[in-house]
């Protein structure tokens, strides 16, 4: 079966020890996780992890549903790039003087999109946003002409482009077909 | 608002709303508090002092499979949790309801390597239903309430409570409210009629049906629904090892015991059917050999009750989501009544090469040696066949499975998915005390009586009326067999030179008789039978016994070695 990119979402209770129940997992199947990015949800008290990981389909369903098995996992389902909208971010530092001895910045901030975040005698701190070819690739450029202080690239975050069941309506089902009554 | 009570008052108020009457435990430091409030509750709380926590654990487990309640496990922080691990592991893959409390250091000292702390919801997070820290009293009725909710219901399995000594101390107003319901939980998934609709399409349009049955109908308690739906469709069964007894042997349709040494006839239909009907099991590997070989000719249904066990081993034409009680009805209702006769009557023709070659032999031997499947059977029928069996783990526990009847549900309590050697004492201790009216006939190697026989202290001070047989080859006999099968007969460290085993009962002040000859063999059955005080009869079987029919690991199930 075909390797690939997946992005696993989970949406869960905020408790103790969650991030380690979902981590478990992968350890026991050996399987690296790529990025991982978590953070507060739209909805109060629940939170969202954006997993990414390289594997067949077979083991990412299997994955998935041993996650969503967690009791307080609310939901968890898997992707390919093609059915979500993602983005990661980077931030690269540089030293000024290599940055001015190399000319005009106007070139690269308008090539990548560039935003400058700081910026003094000593340093710049550039950021990018997108996709992880887009980021690397000004690292690389970087590393080749003035050369990378720091670099810190974020975990994807990601939106799906289907139109699936929004996970209030789902607690709502939830609640009224098996909740107290 | 009530009056203020300590948080382990609290905590025992909360197992009595919860129904708990027994508990297997052992006391310690970080726990003193809690069993200081249980003097006070021995009016409501049976509590059993075991003699080492791993018996606890498998002292509730036993408790559990019988009785079909919670076992409740109370013991101390640091070495009692890990000692407590192994029951806790394995009452995870065998599905069985427990509620294991440990003491923890207070919270002050938490994360400080304090005496006798340890992470234990961090190493029993990857082994439990759901694991807890109680740091604060006012957690402890939510918690309590949360765990019983948890181990019950659904795919039942332990939940770990891990309670903070300041919890157990400090005072919280106490209100009690049982958990029926978690947002992020569902135990039963509704039935869905277009699952039911596609299985019953594919039974209706079956030659040659064939059912697999497994603890998931124990669980569920659907031993009379399982009936109906094989009755009506005229369809064969057999049993995984968990799921023995959940159809009674005399029972016709009932096509015996499937796996590594399961019967011939069920492994050999399992490659003929053309429509396999999983029930509640979840095909492991000792059930299914080379998935690669396994059933490819049948469509493929499969009932569970847990989602992630769909598609996890073989992938199903028509997965049933659901509890075999509702989803069993609901493909009855549906089902055309059928004959299959030529398809029943095919599996005779395996069941007499297996009693030829195989049983004849094991069960009826007329010279030589004791073997094994003799003096189960003769145990078995000496009950009448109402027996609860325990089986420790290694050949005893599968000629047991093998060579046991049954005639009512919930009787065989073993090690399945674990496979934990000396989970046969403590188990038949819990076993006998969540069934006190039956009989309970424990069978276990040399091997494994000796990894928890501290247990026979507890047999002692609680009187526990066991029925202790030790199979003794002065070998671990399954391992044994495979040195002899697979690794050229190099017996590495595989003899063992035994204590007198019956003298270490009677120590324990605990009758016992050794069985040399075949011919005393009928009388001391009967003496262990005779009342119902605990016994343990060491029978001297043949050294270098065989477990057959075997299929070798990793092989196609119609690949039976059967020893000739």
């Amino acid at each position: 079966m075909e390797t690939k990119l997946y992005t696993i979402t989970v949406f869960s209770e905020n408790t103790v020890g969650l991030l380690g129940q979902i981590t478990i997992i992968f350890t026991r199947r050996a399987i690296n996780i790529e990025t991982l990015s978590v953070s507060p949800s739209a909805i109060k008290g629940i939170h969202k992890f954006t997993i990414t990981l390289f594997t067949t389909e077979d083991v990412v369903s299997k994955v998935v549903k041993q996650i969503d098995k967690r009791i307080d996992i609310l939901k968890a389902y898997y992707n390919t790039d093609e059915d979500l909208v993602f983005q990661e971010i980077a931030l690269y530092k540089v030293a000024t003087d290599k940055l001015l001895e190399k000319g005009s910045m106007e070139d690269l901030i308008r090539r990548y999109h560039i935003r400058i975040l700081e910026m003094n005698s000593d340093f710049v701190v550039l950021q990018k946003a997108g996709h992880y070819d887009e980021t690397q690739h000004l690292f690389d450029e970087l590393s080749e002409t003035v050369g990378v202080l720091q670099f810190i690239r974020s975990g994807r975050v990601a939106i799906t482009k289907s139109k699936v069941e929004r996970l209030s309506d789902m607690l709502e089902g939830i609640q009224e077909k098996y909740g107290d009554k | 608002m009530g009056n203020k009570i300590t948080g382990a008052h609290a905590f025992m108020q909360s197992l009595v709303q919860e129904g708990v009457d027994t508990i297997f435990g052992y006391p310690g430091g970080a726990i003193m508090p809690v069993f200081d409030a249980l003097y006070d509750y021995d009016k409501h709380i049976n509590h059993i002092l075991t003699r080492h926590e791993q018996g606890a654990t498998h002292a509730a487990q036993g408790y559990a499979r019988v009785s079909g309640k919670v076992g409740v496990c109370l013991v101390t922080s640091g070495p009692a949790a890990t000692n407590a691990i192994t029951g806790i592991g394995d009452a995870m893959l065998d599905s069985t309801p427990l509620v294991v409390i440990t003491g923890q250091v207070g919270a002050a000292l938490l994360g400080t390597d304090a005496f006798q702390e340890i992470d234990v919801v961090g190493i029993t997070q990857p082994i439990t239903k759901w694991a807890y820290q109680i740091r604060r009293p006012e957690d402890i009725a939510w918690a309590v309430a949360r765990a019983f909710y948890i181990a019950r219901s659904g795919r039942p399995g332990p939940v770990v409570l891990d309670f903070a000594k300041n919890a157990q101390i400090q005072e919280v107003e106490f209100d009690y409210k049982p958990c029926t319901f978690i947002r992020s939980y569902i135990p039963i998934p509704e039935v869905q009629p277009s699952q039911i609709d596609a299985a019953v399409a594919l039974i209706n349009g079956a030659k040659k049906p064939f059912a697999l049955v497994g603890q998931g109908v124990l669980l569920a308690n659907a031993e009379e629904e399982l009936k109906a739906f094989l009755e009506k469709g005229n369809i064969p069964a057999a049993w995984t090892l968990l799921g023995a007894s959940a159809m009674s042997t005399d029972f016709p349709l009932n096509k015996g015991f499937l796996g590594m040494h399961g019967n011939v006839a069920p492994n050999m239909k399992t490659n003929e059917c053309d429509v396999l009907i999983a029930i509640g099991m979840r095909f492991d590997d000792r059930v299914t050999g080379d998935l690669k070989t396994y059933a490819k000719q049948a469509k493929i249904i499969h009932l569970d009750i847990d989602a992630a066990e769909i598609g996890k081993n073989v992938i199903p034409d028509a997965p049933v989501l659901g509890s075999a009680k509702d989803t069993l009805p609901a493909l009855t209702a549906k089902l055309n009544e059928a004959k299959h006769t030529e398809w029943i009557a095919s599996f005779e023709e395996y069941v007499k090469l297996e009693y030829d070659k195989v049983i004849q032999r094991e069960v009826y031997p007329e010279s030589g040696e004791m073997t094994m499947g003799e003096v189960i059977h003769k145990i078995s029928e000496a009950t009448d066949n109402k027996a609860v069996l325990v089986t420790d783990v290694g050949q005893n526990q599968m000629m047991a499975a093998r060579y046991f009847n049954y005639s009512q549900t919930r009787s065989l309590v073993t090690s399945g998915g674990l496979g934990t050697m000396g989970f046969g004492i403590p188990a038949a201790m819990g076993a006998k005390i969540g069934a006190p009216d039956r009989t309970v006939c424990m069978f276990s190697g040399d091997g494994g009586f000796q990894m928890t026989i501290q247990e026979l202290g507890t047999i002692m001070q609680e009187q526990i009326g066991v029925k202790m047989i030790i199979l003794n080859n002065h070998f671990l006999g399954m391992v044994r067999q495979w040195q002899e099968m697979f690794f050229e007969e190099r017996y590495s460290f595989t003899e063992m030179l035994n204590p007198d085993f019956v003298a270490i009962a009677k120590a324990y002040r605990i009758d016992g008789t050794e069985v040399h000859e075949r011919a005393e063999l009928d009388a001391a059955i009967a003496d262990m039978l005779k009342d119902d005080k605990p016994y343990l009869l060491v029978v001297n079987v043949e050294k270098k016994g065989m477990v057959f029919p075997m299929i070798p690991a990793g092989a196609c199930v119609t690949n039976i070695l059967l020893g000739d």
